[in-house]
């Protein structure tokens, strides 16, 4: 069986297919223009998304509601939340680097199903369009990403729907990412390569598909419940027609908690590559790390109630949740403590995509620390749904799964495009970036502390100054994308030239030209039992180049 | 080379718990407390902020030595050793944050029940066999609060809430009286029973440490106990429309005499006094 699927791949539709930068806007089939694909047009939402966040931070200059109409600022916070995660991170975390990479790490010619594929990714244009199109046409959706009823039954119908109907096909679109990935990870394995030998993006994956396709069709379902609320009047989620708006955030978090973790997941699992390489030593704990995997997949499907801990839950509730929540630190913890182990006696280059990770690292701490506390109910019934939380998630999901996606960017480049980023300016927008971030958010922790609420247009004058302060943040993030974006431009055109493998790489993506050819290798498929095997073994240290320490250290 | 390493580490390790523990201790980040519980709220705090603070310089401090000490110099060629793995470590951080947490875990629990948030909610049972729209919800609890025994005295004074689009209403029950302002009595516990009539809100006074969503069709409890007499904002923390923002009230706490003398004078129907 898995000994016929190379022949398996079809020759024909290749022919079909446009070749050149064409193949890129076209509904090419081919896993590498897939995840190019999701790439680019992630990072255009991702503009998008940012320039919403700009209006949001300038509103917030000044104490009183002043930039803009207070309905448009609850339109441009929803469409900022609802835009970076389900147009920017889930789709390039998953669909980009798990399109490019997955194929090449389970030695396939392809994903398992290219067509479904295809779609899953022109879901996402037409779907990111029309929610955007919303603000313009109707006026777009005002109750939040979280479109907590009864607020979104009553706020204007138009731009709630389209706000669903997007949201429904974005889900879509990542149930078929998952199946596909989950397809290809368990059924497309080069012959000879066992599940314990694949590298930590493909565990990380096989883990965050299993969440999407046990948590996404329950927000599917929840939406198309509310949708029915708003058009037909029904009454699910309206408690004027003895609907019920707690079962709505129990149906919802059951999603979007896991939905966490479909965006930190496969982030973990491509730091788990990228420090290897760059730090040439074999990833710390291999073993360990895939179980804490699992171990957060299924603790992560257990917990959402943590976001609830001020609405109607009754008290054993928030007891189970809080245990449940708090014990996702420790095989979070695991695998923080094997990255550093990772860093640990290595020959660290301090490049770009290094300095990237450790930025996540430093980030999701942090952000983990803030996540451990908000999990102990009479912590966060004081904090729930203020910038104490706006501050936390967006350690978690900016400087965890963002600094991961420029750090990937940077490791990866050169096998897209086989040309080398520049790394002078790659570290001006690490610098940049990481000094944005925390100044935009980490005055916001004090800011929940002391009493500011979250999505609120105009706030106590106490808090302005702090604000201001985190508005220079925002400011210092969006110019840091500027030097991001030349690197990227002017370096594909007279970048240094890369070689097929300028970091010595041994996992099976660089194992062949760059960029690769369709079908990824020119003849049959490297075998790669061990995707991590750096390092000098201990009995042949050169003597020279370590110090006394080591060897003591080797030594126990 | 071994001993001095293992001192050095040593001495860094107890440096940086002490660090942690003094900026727990020393640095405020919270506003004044003026509820009986916020006191007990802040002891969490400082517990989890030392914690936070210890584990956070901790790994920093180890990934910036890493990337000092093991930067890879120019012309420098190979790799690092070759480590895959040590159970006995992994045993370890796996153990110690679990430990770690479940003492979190354990000392939080006590705390909410310091609060009054597991006792038992008045009629707030879950059994099915009350519709729903007589269900209390939520809320931390009637709480039987001994921290001062003069409190346990004094009868509880029970408010309604009403929450809507952007206000809340409360209505004092003994009196008849409906404010825009909430006023209570030091040192006297109070019941707030709250409803909303359109969308979620939530009703929150920083300086409590308190927060509960209103919820439209499921009446909500919060019990409390003022001791720092003052104005102190009550805040919406959900997402309510437009004015979400504006929707702020306040709650003036009052000593006994002052209390008495708003309630004499803004009482409906001359009811002789208690
Ligand atoms: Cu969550
Ligand atoms: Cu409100």
């Amino acid at each position: 069986m898995t000994l016929t699927v190379p022949q398996q791949s079809p020759p024909a539709p290749q022919s079909l297919q446009p070749t050149g930068w064409l193949r890129y806007l076209s509904f090419s089939v081919d896993h590498k223009v897939i995840g190019l694909q999701y790439l680019v047009c992630g990072f255009a939402f991702y503009l998008i998304g940012g320039a919403l966040a700009g209006a949001i931070r300038t509103e917030l200059v000044s104490p009183i509601s002043d930039f803009m109409p207070r309905d448009v600022y609850n339109q441009v916070l929803t469409l900022h939340g609802t835009v970076m995660i389900f147009l920017w991170i889930v789709p390039v975390v998953n669909g980009a680097f798990g399109n490019y990479l997955i194929p090449f790490y389970v030695g396939a010619r392809d994903m398992a199903f290219p067509r479904l594929n295809a779609v899953a990714f022109w879901l996402i244009p037409p779907a990111g369009l029309l929610l955007i199109s919303s603000y313009f046409i109707t006026g777009a959706a005002q109750s939040g990403w979280t479109a907590y009823p009864p607020l979104s039954l009553t706020t204007p119908a138009s731009g709630q729907i389209i706000w669903i109907l997007s949201v429904l096909l974005l889900g879509g679109s990542s149930i078929f990412g998952g199946i596909n990935f989950i397809a290809t990870i368990l059924k497309l394995r080069r012959p000879g390569l066992k599940l314990m030998q694949l590298p930590m993006y493909c565990w990380a994956m096989l883990g965050t598909s299993i969440l999407v396709v046990l948590s996404t069709p329950v927000l599917a379902g929840t939406l198309i419940m509310l949708s029915f609320d708003i058009v037909a009047h029904t009454g699910f989620f309206n408690p004027g027609l003895g609907g019920n708006v707690v079962v709505y955030q129990h149906l919802f978090w059951f999603y979007s908690h896991p939905a966490v973790y479909i965006m930190v997941l496969p982030a973990f699992g491509l730091v788990s590559e990228i420090l290897p390489i760059h730090c040439r030593k074999p990833l710390f704990g291999y073993t360990t790390m895939v179980y804490s995997i699992m171990a957060i997949v299924v603790l992560g499907l257990v917990v959402w109630a943590h976001h609830m801990f001020t609405s109607g839950t009754p008290p054993w509730m928030r007891l189970f949740f809080t245990i449940a929540t708090a014990f996702i630190a420790v095989p979070t913890g695991i695998k923080f403590f094997n990255w550093l182990a990772t860093l640990w006696g290595g020959k660290i280059s301090l490049n770009s995509a290094v300095l990237f990770s450790c930025g996540f690292i430093v980030n999701f701490v942090l952000g983990g620390i803030t996540g451990v506390a908000l999990a102990q109910v009479p912590f966060d019934v004081h904090v729930h749904d203020t910038y104490f939380v706006v501050a936390h998630f967006h350690y978690i999901v900016y400087g965890g799964s963002v600094f991961v996606i420029f750090a990937s960017i940077y490791h990866w480049y050169p096998k897209v495009t086989g040309r080398l980023m520049n790394e002078h300016l790659g570290r001006f927008h690490f610098l940049l970036t990481f000094v944005g971030f925390n100044l935009c958010f980490a005055p916001q922790h004090w800011l929940g502390l002391n009493g500011m609420p979250r999505r609120v247009a105009e706030y106590d004058p106490q808090f302005q100054l702090i604000n201001q302060f985190s508005s220079v943040g925002a400011l210092l993030m969006a110019i840091s994308t500027l030097p991001f974006l030349w690197n990227v431009i002017a370096s594909a055109l007279q970048g240094e030239i890369a070689g097929d493998n300028p970091w010595n790489a041994l996992t099976p993506e660089w194992l062949t030209s760059s960029p690769p050819p369709v079908e990824n290798w020119k003849g049959e498929a490297p075998l790669v039992t061990n995707p991590y095997a750096y390092g000098t073994p201990e009995n042949e240290i050169d003597l020279n180049s370590v110090s006394g320490s080591d060897l003591w250290r080797n030594g126990q | 080379m071994q001993i001095p390493s293992a001192i050095v580490t040593l001495v860094l390790g107890m440096l940086l718990v002490l660090g942690g523990l003094w900026i727990g201790q020393n640095i405020n980040l919270l506003p004044v407390d003026a509820s009986t519980n916020a006191p007990i709220y802040d002891e969490l705090f400082r517990v989890l902020f030392s914690i936070g603070t210890i584990l956070f310089l901790g790994i920093v401090g180890l990934i910036i030595f890493s990337l000092v000490r093991f930067r890879r110099r120019p012309g420098q060629l190979g790799d690092g050793l070759a480590l895959e793995g040590n159970l006995p470590l992994e045993v370890f951080w796996t153990a110690v944050p679990a430990i770690v947490v479940l003492f979190v875990g354990l000392f939080s629990y006590d705390i909410y029940e310091r609060m009054g948030g597991m006792a038992p909610l008045s009629h707030g049972d879950h059994g099915g066999a009350m519709p729903a729209e007589q269900r209390i919800w939520g809320g931390i609890g009637s709480s039987e609060i001994s921290t001062t025994s003069s409190t346990s005295l004094l009868q509880p004074l029970p408010v309604e809430v009403t929450a809507m689009q952007f206000a809340f209403l409360f209505h004092y029950p003994d009196g008849d009286i409906m404010s825009g302002e909430l006023h209570v009595q030091a040192g006297r516990p109070v019941s707030l029973r709250m409803e909303a009539k359109d969308v979620i809100h939530a009703f929150w006074v920083p300086e409590f440490r308190l927060k509960q969503e209103v919820i439209p069709g499921q009446p909500t409890v919060l019990d409390f106990t003022p001791t720092r007499p003052g104005r102190y904002p009550i805040v919406c923390a959900e997402l309510c429309g437009p004015y979400h923002g504006g929707m702020r009230s306040t709650v003036v706490v009052d000593s006994a005499d002052d209390f008495n003398a708003w309630i004499q004078a803004n009482r409906k129907p001359p009811v002789q006094e208690a």
